[in-house]
């Protein structure tokens, strides 16, 4: 996949970005741009926002400061039009545990306004990338935690989304099952062209190319790529960098 | 990539047609007419619970409490046959907050977030996710009719395709109640609450158990409560219905009360206004 035009819009770009719960402020004035094929980290740790920018990007609140544009479209204004460019994995589980593989695929198909041999086809192709074609007709119930979060990304792809969101997707995953998910998020970006916004605290998710956003107590404390932030920090790992980014501003 | 941006344009414009809301609905009935195949316990409940208030509640009172001639009856009725209209509208209450209940749970556990994500409005995912649950709570009130049929709760043949578009909209009324208090409940053990401020009082205060002229006998207070309960409202659109009939104050009502449910559910469910915008991490 060649890099997007410079033209191209960014598939995600956040702008002045504030969120409150009562008088607590969640997010304070973030910004940052995701471009498209890029695998860009959003690093923070436990309550440092994460989620709720998650919740923001995804309309499940409602943004009443700054803008987040979607490809170009302004997710408040054309919400409907902004969603159909998205593609979420959540931190919690997400599917139904009492229906299959393809059953729960061809709901969110159906929600994305597939027709049945449209979405026969992708799901299909999508399981057949995640190595679960055989798995389509099982309960998921019956998966381990690494397939049904592998269920998950394919339900997540299957309408060919512009943007993909990943809240913490390895949370709780043995490390085999933590990399095969982290190389195929890559992948997808190198040959889809997906932009990807991967949340986690796991500093060891990061590769040092990566683009990495660091947010801390709901502000945006440090953007650019690995490097860059081992720079500021003036250290030579990022593990130390976040370590003393975060320390240094919590003092 | 211009020529990917054309692919996506043309996306966005198939995805918005009304195929999709059809799409939409389809498999958001069909989800829950799966979840309920594989819920059986949920749908023997359902109709153990009218049928052991037909069978024992109802034929212990028969003797205690014959209902004089009122419409719609045209003779006196036993009082199985007076009950039925208010089972077949507590298999529908139990129906809209077993679905309020689920969907506190789904939107605990993660998955009403899979739903509400998708790019359609938000207001017709959730009158999809209400007709849903209203047309298996339908279906449940027909099983439940056909077993009291047997048990000589037989109202006429018509009555069977007249109370259809009556057990609808009570249907819609309790659901969309039920969607409201969804969007109002904070976490699922609050909703031991609902079972003790709403069902049982919607319940008791109404015309399902006892015509309204007897409440009214005993206690002009509690008469008006009951007449101002939604509830005996939707038991006597049934009730009118089953003898294929009209009652139009119970219909304006229940209808009233169905749009004004949904309004306040769709408010709380809005994410700019709504009470979801408040409840961190709802």
């Amino acid at each position: 996949m060649s890099s997007p035009p410079v033209s191209a819009p960014p598939a995600l770009e956040v702008t002045g970005l504030s969120h409150s719960f009562g008088r607590r402020k969640a997010l304070d004035d973030v910004g940052f741009t995701i471009p498209q094929g890029r695998f860009t980290v959003l690093l923070g740790q436990n309550g440092a926002g994460k989620t709720t920018l998650f919740n923001l990007v995804t309309r499940l609140y409602s943004n009443r400061s700054g803008s987040i544009e979607i490809m170009g479209v302004d997710l408040r204004a054309r919400p409907t039009v902004a969603l159909a460019k998205l593609g979420v994995v959540f931190q919690l589980r997400t599917v139904d545990l009492d229906l299959s593989v393809k059953q729960n695929l061809l709901y969110h198909a159906g929600l994305h306004g597939l027709s049945r041999v449209q979405a026969q086809a992708r799901i299909q192709a999508e399981l057949d990338r995640l190595s679960l074609a055989e798995r389509a007709n099982d309960k998921v119930r019956q998966l381990s935690g690494g397939q049904v979060r592998r269920v998950e990304i394919a339900r997540a792809l299957l309408h060919k989304p512009r943007l993909l969101l990943l809240d913490e997707p390895t949370v709780g995953l043995d490390i085999g099952s933590r990399q095969t998910i982290v190389d195929h998020v890559r992948q997808l970006c190198a040959t889809d062209g997906l932009g990807v916004l991967w949340a986690t605290h796991l500093i060891d998710e990061v590769r040092a190319d990566d683009a990495v956003i660091l947010l801390h107590q709901g502000r945006v404390l440090a953007a650019g790529d690995g490097a860059t932030l081992c720079a500021k920090a003036e250290v030579k790992d990022l593990g130390q960098a976040f370590t003393k980014l975060t320390e240094a501003r919590a003092a | 990539m211009s020529a990917s941006l054309a692919g996506d344009d043309r996306l966005a414009l198939e995805q918005h047609g009304l195929a999709h809301y059809w799409r939409a609905a389809r498999v958001i009935i069909g989800r829950e007419a799966l979840r309920f195949i594989h819920q059986r316990g949920r749908f023997i409940a359902a109709l153990v619970r009218p049928l052991v208030w037909l069978f024992i509640f109802a034929a212990g009172f028969r003797s205690v409490l014959g209902v004089s001639i009122q419409p719609p009856y045209v003779t006196y009725v036993l009082y199985e046959v007076y009950i039925t209209p208010g089972l077949c509208g507590m298999i529908l209450l139990f129906a809209g907050m077993q679905s309020s209940l689920a969907m506190v749970y789904d939107r605990e556990m993660g998955s009403m977030r899979v739903l509400l994500v998708s790019p359609l409005p938000r207001w017709y995912l959730l009158v999809c996710k209400l007709g849903a649950g209203v047309l298996v709570a339908v279906l449940q009130v027909y099983v439940f009719l056909a077993i009291a049929w047997f048990w000589e709760i037989q109202p006429p043949l018509i009555g069977y395709f007249t109370v259809l578009p009556a057990l609808l909209i009570a249907g819609f009324m309790l659901g969309s109640l039920g969607l409201l208090l969804s969007s109002v409940i904070r976490q699922l053990e609050n909703f031991a609450g609902v079972m003790n401020f709403v069902i049982f009082p919607m319940f008791f205060a109404s015309s399902a158990l006892y015509p309204l002229w007897r409440v009214r006998e005993s206690s002009v207070l509690l008469w008006q409560l009951c007449w101002a309960n939604p509830f005996s409202h939707a038991v006597e659109l049934i009730r009118f219905a089953l003898y294929g009939q009209i009652e139009p104050t119970a219909l304006a009502v229940t209808v009233g009360c169905s749009l004004l449910f949904l309004a306040i559910a769709i408010f709380g469910y809005d994410p700019a206004r709504g009470f979801m915008q408040i409840k961190r991490g709802s």
